[in-house]
């Protein structure tokens, strides 16, 4: 009697030992799957600033880029094209997601609406090269020219559904009883929505827009045959434009040193605007 | 009074026209969007059918010669092969952030995480070029070669660049995308089932699997898919690494091309109608095929909520 119940405790014992290194085990991996991912992140971005620093100079901001073999030279053409067009599709994009996403969180309680919401999240997910074709066929082909213009066209399209859905989520956030104590003091509607809803969530909208633009002041495939390239400085809305993401995709694949130094400096500086946006607004606005 | 009444209703009228036109638009950029690449690839159906494009596996714009075949197996093979490794990792990342970090830690790992999403796709690609392929090609290829030659995946000589290398680039970029939502998945089961779990004898481990995994199986379905569909449209540093050559092989170690890369690469420097529309063509498919499976994602997640 006593043997049998030793032996059945020592069975529940090495199970529950049995079980128990499993779990100490499963630990271990779910830990190390996050180092790893955590890993990749440093790894990626450490060897980015590893080959930049030593290459990286204040001419990579003021020059322009020099022919094959001779080093030096920089990406002013590309910053400053990259910035006219992130610009002008913030521009087109922010007011029209805004007002979008206003639609959905003040008036969207019908079938439109659920229509809207669908396709401002089909959008979001289209892959950006699609994007790129779409405003080809419907700018650059009948334009006859490759352009800046309609590469910012293509950076809106990406910002649009980001914008919109973030909006309405945001001021789905603000309670009914605020819309309702403007609404009694007799402020029109739209009034009520511009100066009371959006202006109290102005931060979170701002943040909501500062993370979609540096979401697409890194996107390169829309603009590789909206915007192309251009090795001059030209700033001209309906001629080719470069752009530091395109920019660095030419140098990377080129067979020349000089060139391949060029693209991981402007890696570094992409990554490094990229990265600043990110993390000083999500500081900031906490 | 009343012509103020009248000037408020106005205003008030026209705002609303305003921002539901806008609202309308988004609705026309999607559809827009369709109808323009169907348009564009008009030329390329009238001398080939939708079918014989989709079935056949020669592209060569030399000859004017256009089956989508082989792009499509590049992508599929390497998004799978992408989600074969992150999703795994991404899940793993997801319960040691939500159930086993300290606060603390899982705060800045979840951060560094979320960053790997906000790295541009050029930079991914250049990383991908300077630093995983050539590790590729001379340490762990000739590694695979060697012990594992016999099955098809690992035939051939080691290029570096092809489908195993973009399929390690991609597993990196939607890592994110993943883990955010399983963690979101996670965050929604109530504390008291893993509480549940742990009173009746469970092991951490145990506890995830019975607590978590179990009933979070649709959630993470949705985690996977939009994962896939991130995958399937990823251009710029898949066509930095694959190789760039359109063919049908069963191993991984040989370059390859997908429907983004085909698109990203040529389209530029297309000189012939037909291979404009072509492109034209493989980019609707894409965004058919990208369409189907964020729908799907999106359907999980609305009935999640």
């Amino acid at each position: 009697m006593t043997s049998l119940r030793r032996q059945i405790g020592d069975f529940t014992r090495l199970r529950y030992r049995r079980r128990k290194a499993l779990s100490g085990w499963m630990t271990f991996c779910l830990t190390v799957s996050a180092c790893a991912a955590a890993g990749g992140l440093l790894g990626v971005f450490g060897y980015v600033v590893w080959k930049a620093v030593p290459h990286f100079s204040v001419s990579f901001f003021t020059g322009l880029p020099q022919p094959v073999g001779e080093p030096g030279g920089g990406m002013l053409n590309a910053l400053l094209g990259s910035l006219f067009m992130v610009a002008l599709g913030t521009g087109i994009g922010v007011p029209w997601g805004m007002a979008a996403g206003v639609y959905l969180s003040e008036y969207g309680r019908g079938r439109l609406a659920v229509w809207v919401r669908f396709a401002a999240d089909m959008l979001s997910s289209v892959p950006s090269i699609v994007t790129g074709l779409f405003i080809y066929v419907l700018i650059v082909r009948p334009m006859h020219r490759f352009s800046g213009f309609a590469g910012a066209l293509a950076l809106s399209v990406i910002l649009i559904p980001i914008v919109a859905r973030n909006t309405e989520e945001l001021l789905k956030l603000v309670p009914q009883h605020i819309r309702e104590a403007g609404l009694a003091l007799g402020i029109p509607r739209w009034r009520v929505i511009l100066s009371i809803v959006l202006r109290g969530s102005r931060g979170g909208l701002t943040t909501g827009i500062i993370l979609g633009v540096a979401r697409i002041s890194g996107e390169t495939a829309p603009l590789l045959f909206t915007a192309l390239n251009n090795r001059l400085l030209s700033l001209k809305w309906d001629q080719p434009m470069a752009s530091l993401p395109v920019q660095i995709y030419t140098y990377a694949i080129s067979p020349f040193e000089d060139w391949n130094v060029q693209a991981w400096v402007g890696a570094f500086v992409l990554v490094l605007f990229v990265f600043l946006l990110n993390t000083v607004t999500r500081w900031v606005m906490k | 009074m009343r012509q103020l009444k009248k000037d408020v209703r106005f205003a008030d009228r026209f705002f609303l026209a305003c921002v539901r036109f806008l609202a309308l638009a988004v609705i026309v950029l999607l559809l827009g969007m369709g109808f323009f690449l169907w348009d564009a690839s008009g030329t390329a159906l009238k001398s080939i059918s939708f079918f014989t494009f989709l079935t056949t596996s020669a592209w060569d714009p030399v000859r004017d010669v256009y089956g989508a075949l082989p792009v499509v197996y590049g992508t599929l093979i390497s998004s799978f092969l992408s989600l074969f490794i992150a999703f795994p990792l991404s899940v793993g990342v997801a319960l040691f952030l939500n159930e086993l970090a300290p606060p603390f830690l899982a705060k800045v790992l979840g951060f560094l995480v979320e960053m790997l999403a906000a790295i541009p796709s050029v930079v991914y690609g250049l990383w991908g070029v300077f630093v995983l392929v050539p590790w590729l090609r001379t340490e762990v290829q000739p590694l695979l070669i060697q012990k594992l030659g016999f099955l098809p995946m690992f035939q051939g000589p080691a290029y570096g660049v092809g489908m195993m290398a973009a399929g390690c680039v991609l597993s990196l970029m939607v890592l994110p995308t993943i883990s955010s939502v399983s963690r979101e998945v996670f965050r929604a089961i109530p504390e008291n089932q893993r509480e549940a779990a742990l009173a009746l004898g469970a092991t951490r481990w145990e506890m995830m699997k019975l607590a978590l995994l179990r009933s979070s199986r649709s959630g993470l379905f949705a985690a996977f898919m939009l994962g896939l569909g991130r995958a399937l449209g990823e251009t710029m540093a898949v066509t930095m690494v694959i190789g760039n050559r359109a063919q049908i092989v069963s191993s991984l170690l040989a370059p390859a091309q997908t429907m983004a890369s085909v698109i990203a690469n040529e389209y530029a420097e297309a000189t012939s109608d037909v291979h404009l529309s072509a492109l034209a063509l493989v980019g609707l498919l894409l965004f058919g095929i990208t369409f189907v499976t964020n729908a799907v994602a999106r359907l999980f997640i609305w009935r999640l909520k």
